[in-house]
C-alpha cells in the first residue's frame, strides 16, 4: 500500500491563479490580489508551490496579511507547502489593473486609476486629471488631497452631488 | 563576501528615510488640518517602508545576521549615518514642509539615478521609491508655494525655515570614498552629481513661492560619519524603547 501517494496532482498555473483570485485585498475587499496585480507568478511542482507577490507601496502594511491569506486559500485545497516570495521588480503599477476590475472599483465607490500623472514636479503647471465621480458620474470633481485612508488612494469631492469619494491613485 | 562599501552605502539610504519617517510620524494626530495629518502619516509610511527594504538589503550585505529590526532598533546614535537635516526637530508646519521639499527633491533625483544600479534588487526598490518620491515632491512643493506666497505670517515662517535649513542641505551632496566606490562599481550614485539638478529645481519652486534662496556658503556636516546633533539621541530613545525593552517580542 502506498500511503504517501499525493492526494492530488500538481496544480497548473491557471488553477493556482483561479484559487488565488479568491483572496481579496484587505484594504480594497472588492478586488482580489490577482486583479490588483499583486500576484506576479505561481508555480507548483511535486515539492510545493512558490507564489511571487509584489507590494503596491513600499510601506504597504497589508502585505503580511495578504501572505497569510494566500497560504490559507491554497491550504484549504490541500496545496502546500507554500513559499511566498516578494519581488520589487518590475515596480507595481496601476496599469496592471484590468478593465473588469476597474468597473468593480467604480461600482464599489472608488474611482478607478486614470492615466499616469505626468512627471512634471512644479505645482500649478500640472494639468488637472479628470476623475469621474463614482456615484453620479459627473466630471465636475476636485481633488481635496493626494493622500487618503490608505497609501493607494486620494480624496476627492464631487461638485455636483457633493459626495466625497476616494480615487485609486495612478502610479 | 560583499563589497565593503555596500553595507555603509545602503545604511545611509535607509537611515535618512527611517529618521525622517519617524519625524513625520510625530505629526500624526497633530496636523494643522485633517488632510495634512493623513498626508504626513502617508509619507512617513512610504519612507519607513523604503527604509525597511534598504535595511533588509544592508543586512544581507553586512552578512552578520542583522535584519531590518536589528538595524533600526539596536544601534545607537553614533552608528546612524543619516544626514543631519532629517533628525532636526519637526518644528512648525513650515519647517516640516520645507525640509520635506528639500529632502524629497533630493530623494527623487537619487532614486531615479539608482534605478540604473547594477544591483538588481537596489534598482527595483529605487523604481518603487521613484513613484513615491514623485508625489512627495509634488505635495511639499505645492505647500512651499502656498505658504511662501500666502499670508504675511506664513511667508515669514516659510522664509525662516528656508534660512534655518539651508545650511543642512550641503551634506546631502557630500561625496566620500564609500559613495565613490559604490558609483564606480555601478551600484550607487555619487551624491555630488545630483547637486546642480537639485539646486535648479529648488530655486524654481522657491522663486515661485516668493521666497529668497539663501546665499550662505557655510554648511553643517557630520551625520554621514556618525557625528550627530543632540536631537538624534532623543528621537532614538523614543523610537527604540519598546523594541529594546522587549527584545525579540512579536505579535
Amino acid at each position: 500500500m502506498n500511503r504517501a501517494a499525493p492526494s492530488r496532482a500538481v496544480p497548473s498555473r491557471d488553477e493556482l491563479f483561479e484559487l488565488l483570485d479568491t483572496v481579496k485585498d484587505p484594504e480594497v475587499p472588492v478586488l482580489s490580489v490577482v486583479e490588483l496585480g499583486i500576484v506576479r507568478d505561481a508555480v507548483a511542482d511535486e515539492h510545493g508551490v512558490v507564489v511571487t507577490i509584489t507590494p503596491t507601496y513600499s510601506g504597504c502594511p497589508a502585505m503580511h496579511e495578504i501572505e497569510q491569506e494566500i497560504r490559507k486559500a491554497l491550504a484549504e485545497h490541500g496545496i502546500g507547502p507554500v513559499h511566498v516570495r516578494t519581488t520589487y521588480t518590475p515596480a507595481w503599477t496601476t496599469d496592471w489593473i484590468g478593465e473588469e476590475a476597474r468597473a468593480k472599483l467604480e461600482a464599489y465607490g472608488i474611482a478607478p486609476p486614470g492615466r499616469q500623472e505626468s512627471s512634471d514636479l512644479i505645482p500649478l503647471r500640472r494639468h488637472a486629471a479628470t476623475v469621474r465621480c463614482p456615484y453620479c458620474k459627473s466630471l465636475a470633481t476636485e481633488r481635496k488631497s493626494e493622500f487618503g485612508s490608505t497609501a493607494c488612494k486620494s480624496i476627492w469631492v464631487c461638485r455636483d452631488c457633493r459626495q466625497p469619494f476616494e480615487e485609486f491613485k495612478a502610479i | 563576501m560583499a563589497d565593503s562599501f555596500l553595507f555603509p552605502y545602503l545604511l545611509r539610504l535607509a537611515d535618512d528615510r527611517l529618521i525622517l519617517g519617524h519625524r513625520l510620524s510625530e505629526w500624526c494626530g497633530h496636523g494643522p488640518i485633517l488632510e495634512e495629518d493623513i498626508a504626513l502619516a502617508n509619507i512617513a509610511l512610504d519612507l519607513i517602508g523604503e527604509a525597511t527594504l534598504f535595511y533588509k538589503l544592508a543586512g544581507e550585505a553586512e552578512g552578520q545576521g542583522r535584519n531590518e529590526d536589528g538595524l533600526a532598533y539596536f544601534r545607537d546614535a553614533v552608528d546612524f549615518r543619516n544626514a543631519l537635516m532629517v533628525e532636526l526637530p519637526k518644528g512648525d508646519f513650515g519647517v516640516t514642509i520645507v525640509r520635506q521639499f528639500f529632502f524629497s527633491a533630493y530623494s527623487l533625483l537619487q532614486m531615479e539615478a539608482l534605478t540604473k544600479s547594477s544591483n538588481a534588487e537596489l534598482a527595483g526598490i529605487a523604481a518603487k521609491a521613484v513613484k513615491e518620491s514623485r508625489y512627495h515632491v509634488r505635495h511639499s512643493a505645492q505647500w512651499v508655494v502656498t505658504l511662501g506666497d500666502g499670508t504675511e505670517e506664513s511667508h515669514k515662517r516659510a522664509q525662516r525655515a528656508v534660512n534655518d535649513l539651508w545650511r543642512y542641505t550641503g551634506e546631502l551632496f557630500l561625496s566620500d570614498a564609500i559613495d565613490q566606490e559604490a558609483a564606480k562599481a555601478g551600484i550607487g550614485v555619487d551624491p555630488s552629481t545630483l547637486a546642480d539638478a537639485w539646486r535648479t529645481q529648488v530655486m524654481e519652486v522657491l522663486q515661485r513661492a516668493t521666497l529668497t534662496t539663501p546665499t550662505v556658503n557655510y554648511m553643517q556636516r557630520g551625520g554621514r560619519d556618525g557625528k550627530h546633533t543632540e536631537h538624534l539621541g532623543h528621537l532614538l530613545s523614543e523610537m527604540q524603547i519598546v523594541a529594546r525593552s522587549h527584545p525579540g517580542a512579536s505579535w
